[in-house]
């Protein structure tokens, strides 16, 4: 058995808990601090990179405290690590090193509380991904959970944060308790909690009305985590207001989790029981473009620059459930690559935004229209990101929503393509008419209400003097993950592998086999053929359509108070946005109001259409 | 939205809920009759194979200890959010916890209050220490110990001698003290895993007497440190509490 | 009978979410949030029970005893514990939303919306 598979858990646990217990030690020793920080994170994305490779050729699986399994009956916990779940992981921790060397210096620190946190935070995302056993999912959820809840509040002296916390909070534990009663329900049903077992159960068994109840629950948790319409009104208040190296977690890689947690589910344990495929494709294509519609227009409207980035991460999260919902191989290494790309260029965006945060001290885009000018390097990151937002080729996401669109074109949804477009264009647009307006002082400054400037005037910086430079600690980071998510789309065999990888992530009688029997499956089958991942005409169009859109629109957006044709008082698209805007109010009563009755709506639609 | 609009939107959404979920709960097989089969193995074989006779806690630390240094730690990392949240911020000032008013006298807790508290710390010590120390036989374990002892602590401060609890329970140890307990339970996974066993394999000897206190090898240890943990951490998030209540005022 | 703790549930569930979605005060609604988790408590212990069995501690019973089951106990007694303190952690968020903002009542504890 691969030892490092619970290392990659334990060692941030175990730092966490070191810099804690020498808590008087450290604190006044600021760069050791950070140093061992940096040091580990760097080491779990080494353990990752390794246990990714040694996955290649078929899971990689850890019995804890030695308890294998017999007979098909599992008394001990598992870990099953598939190249796309190490992956995942892999990238959490690239970011969380990104962030912790962000934050080298200058971030506020707080005795050794942030260093703890971040830390426990990365441990909870590593055993996520890898864990095979649904309770232990359940445990490092509520892990993620809990130091993310206390992260958002990390500068309690503003009422931002608080607010941003306490919804945060609210609403992402009553999902874990849905999490929960869906686990407890499959457990009466099984007797068992390992997934693979839970899983051979009801391919057997088929499903009755408690396993679609307990499916339904379980991903009603994982929806709210994930940011899906109607579920997802804690993400824009909890980014806006989050430090910017935590804000790079959040947008990168706790929002993919969510998602991560669906397809696992699925394909690991309720996937082959549950059949019915059209009806649940159906349903979670329909929740990801509302999704991706919503989030792209509640974007372009936002002039807080976190809050904008917040509400771009709500637009792909629905692009990526949608790469998961037609349930294609090529669907879901799709949505894989879309996530790399998307993590690593939103990671660039939110460390840009925390340089100028560092330098000029605002957030508010029409604060801060032309006065970017000085940040030269920073600018062409934050404009190459956005472009890389709009899909333009090579960024890998690009890659990721071509092969999406391909994907959803072959099982009888073509119109994804033109949703997709419309969301690109939309986000890249809001980001390129940040970096045009606050970089290069191009347009005019867009209109401000007194209620956003109250809200994002608050925001005071977030770290400690030296303003007249950035230091570099904070803009190699940002070069770096920008510069990654072109790499990643052109390393070699990037597609075949991908799709292999997505492959053996959709066969469940492969991951039984090899959970509960040892046995080693060299070639997986899933229900639906992989396609071809090559670079085609009609995803070049596409990607370099949305680009082009999003220039276009983002120039519209600065110029349009001096182009004679649409000078008539009032800015575009405001009629269309503002009735929606209302929805989010910021109060968590309404936003539990809109998961009930999200909840009760999913529920009954496929509780009709699976009898 | 009003707040009309949103007990309609509730009410609905929760009809569709309720009935969804009782429509699914009935699908269980009835109140009495567990299936099994993972409750009814871990009876069978637990006592044999951990000489433990309380086997909830062998399921806790031994069958699903990786799951129990999971919730160990959300329980740290809740009290750090704690610390972090509740700390002294620019603009306050911490007050000295001193007699403000020396001359005046303090109103009196009542004496039964005060008599009741002193005379039960010793007790509640001792009964935390007893069930963290007894996991292995009986019904107790380090969490529920833990929270007992952290009771003895909090019974001092009900006893109104807030600056002896102070003195008693620095925030700087019970912070370290809380580190070592939950770095402790991942340490003796870590020791398993440098003797080439599987993480949190039960490496120690496993004794004699099944239920004894000396037996089940590592059962007995876990408990022990998720003990000190639990126990520390209460006393945290007290103090913490109580010095935000207390000590913290805005400059003035 | 067979059912009747299972409807338990369903109503506590309900029940605190009803409290969560119409409160006016911060702690009542954490509370709230509470008793929502305690729905999934009598959830699991619902599951375990087996008529007629016993406790399972077999320090002075014969090992061979109809026992309940110890899993959903264990996993029970874990989230008790750990449930108090993340309590904790959002009755700290309400004490400094407490002194930001003047006052408990959700709806106005609001800075950014829209």
């Amino acid at each position: 058995m691969d030892q490092l598979l619970p290392l990659a858990t334990v060692v941030p646990l175990l730092v966490a808990a070191g810099i804690s217990a020498l808590n008087r030690f450290l604190r006044p020793r600021r760069r050791i601090l950070d140093a061992i920080g940096i040091a580990t994170a760097v080491a779990v994305t080494v353990m990752l990179i390794v246990i990714m490779t040694r996955a290649a050729h078929g899971d990689s699986v850890y019995w804890f405290a030695g308890f294998r399994p017999s007979h098909g009956i599992a008394i001990g916990i598992d870990f099953a690590a598939g190249p796309l779940s190490a992956g995942l992981a892999c990238l959490a921790a690239v970011l969380v090193s990104a962030a912790m060397i962000f934050s080298w210096r200058y971030f506020e620190q707080v005795a050794t509380y942030y260093h703890a946190l971040m830390l426990t935070f990365l441990a909870g995302m590593v055993g996520y991904c890898l864990t095979g056993d649904i309770f232990d999912l359940f445990v490092w959820f509520e892990l993620m959970g809990v130091s993310a809840y206390a992260l958002t509040a990390y500068r309690p002296e503003e009422r931002g944060p608080l607010q941003g916390a306490l919804n945060f909070a609210i609403t992402n534990s009553v999902g874990a308790y849905f999490m929960l009663s869906g686990i407890a329900l499959m457990y009466g049903r099984t007797g068992a909690l390992n997934m693979a077992q839970i899983g051979r159960y009801i391919a057997r068994h088929g499903p009755d009305r408690l396993v679609l109840v307990a499916f339904v629950l379980i991903i009603s948790g994982l929806l709210i985590k994930g940011a899906i319409v109607p579920f997802h009104f804690w993400l824009a208040d909890a980014h806006a207001v989050a430090p910017t190296p935590v804000c790079v977690l959040f947008s990168g890689v706790m929002v993919e989790l969510g998602l991560y947690g669906i397809a696992r589910v699925y394909w690991s344990v309720f996937g082959y029981g549950l059949g019915h495929r059209q009806t649940v494709t159906s349903a979670f294509l329909a929740l990801g473009m509302l999704t991706a519609i919503v989030g792209a227009l509640f974007c372009f409207r936002e002039r807080h620059l976190k809050r904008l980035l917040a509400f771009s991460t709500i637009s792909h999260a629905g692009m990526f459930l949608t790469g998961i919902a037609v349930l294609t191989p090529l669907g879901l290494a799709g949505a894989a690559v879309y996530v790399a790309g998307h993590a690593l260029l939103k990671a660039a965006l939110f460390l840009g935004t925390g340089i100028v945060l560092h330098r000029l001290g605002s957030v508010n885009e029409t604060w801060l229209h032309g006065r970017g000018r000085q940040l030269r390097v920073t600018g062409a990151i934050f404009t190459l990101a956005a472009l890389g937002l709009a899909d333009l080729p090579p960024f890998a996401t690009y890659l990721g929503k071509g092969w999406i669109e391909s994907a959803a074109a072959t099982r009888g949804f073509p119109w994804v393509t033109a949703v997709f477009i419309i969301s690109s264009v939309l986000v890249g647009a809001a980001v390129l008419r940040v970096a045009g307006g606050v970089f290069y002082g191009l347009g005019d400054p867009p209109s401000e209400s007194p209620q956003l400037a109250a809200e994002s005037s608050e925001e005071t910086s977030e770290t400690e003097a030296a303003k007249q430079r950035t230091p570099l600690s904070m803009i190699v980071p940002a070069a770096v993950l920008v510069v990654a998510g072109i790499v990643i789309a052109l390393l070699p065999d990037l597609g075949p592998v991908l799709q292999a990888s997505a492959v053996r992530f959709q066969d469940q009688a492969a991951y039984n086999a090899t959970v509960l029997s040892g046995a080693h499956i060299s070639h997986p089958g899933a229900p639906f053929p992989p396609e071809n991942t090559g670079v085609k005409a009609a995803d070049l169009a596409s990607g370099f359509g949305s680009a082009a859109g999003a220039l276009l629109l983002a120039f519209l957006a600065l110029y349009w108070q001096r182009l004679p044709v649409l000078r008539r008082g009032f800015e575009p698209g405001t009629g269309l946005v503002q009735p929606i805007r209302r929805f989010q109010s910021g109060i968590v009563n309404d936003y539990v109001a809109w998961i009930v009755f999200g909840l009760a709506c999913v529920g009954g639609a496929l509780a009709f259409a699976i009898r | 939205m009003t707040a009309a609009q949103r007990r309609w939107l509730f009410l609905a959404g929760a009809a569709g809920f309720a009935a969804f979920y009782l429509w699914g709960l009935t699908g269980l097989p009835g109140f009495g009759n567990y299936p099994g089969p993972y409750g009814d193995i871990i009876n069978r074989i637990a006592v044999a194979q951990t000489n433990a006779t309380g086997v909830v806690s062998a399921v806790n630390f031994e069958y699903r200890g990786f799951d129990t240094v999971g919730e160990e730690y959300i329980l740290f990392i809740a009290v750090i959010g704690v610390s972090t949240v509740l700390r002294q911020l620019r603009g306050e000032r911490e007050r000295e916890a001193r007699d403000e008013a020396v001359g005046r006298r303090v109103p009196p807790t009542s004496d039964a209050v005060r008599l009741l508290s002193l005379v039960l710390i010793g007790p509640t010590l001792v009964m935390g220490w007893f069930l963290a120390s007894h996991a292995q036989t009986s019904p107790s374990g380090g969490f529920q110990g833990g929270v007992v002892l952290a009771t003895s602590f909090i019974l001092l401060y009900l006893a109104g001698e807030f600056l002896l609890f102070e003195r008693v329970s620095p925030i700087d140890i019970t912070d370290a003290v809380e580190a070592v307990g939950a770095g402790g339970f991942a340490a003796i996974g870590i020791t398993a895993v440098g003797l080439g066993l599987a993480y949190l394999t039960n490496f120690l000897p496993l004794g004699s007497t099944p239920g004894a206190v000396s037996s089940s090898g590592t059962i007995a240890l876990i408990s022990f440190f998720v003990g000190l943990e639990v126990g520390a951490a209460f006393v945290l998030i007290v103090s913490e509490l109580l010095e935000q209540t207390l000590l913290l005022r805005h400059r003035s | 009978m067979q059912v009747f703790p299972f409807i338990v549930v369903a109503w506590v569930l309900a029940v605190g979410l009803y409290g969560i979605v119409t409160s006016r005060h911060l702690i009542h609604q954490i509370v709230c949030l509470i008793v929502v988790q305690s729905s999934t408590y009598v959830l699991l212990l619902g599951i375990g029970y087996r008529r007629g069995a016993v406790a399972p501690y077999f320090s002075d019973i014969p090992v061979h005893t109809p026992a309940v089951d110890p899993v959903v106990q264990a996993l029970a007694l874990t989230d008790v514990v750990v449930e108090a303190a993340v309590t904790a952690l959002l009755l700290s968020f309400a004490i400094q939303a407490h002194k930001r903002f003047g006052t408990l009542d959700p709806h106005e504890l609001v800075q950014l919306k829209g």
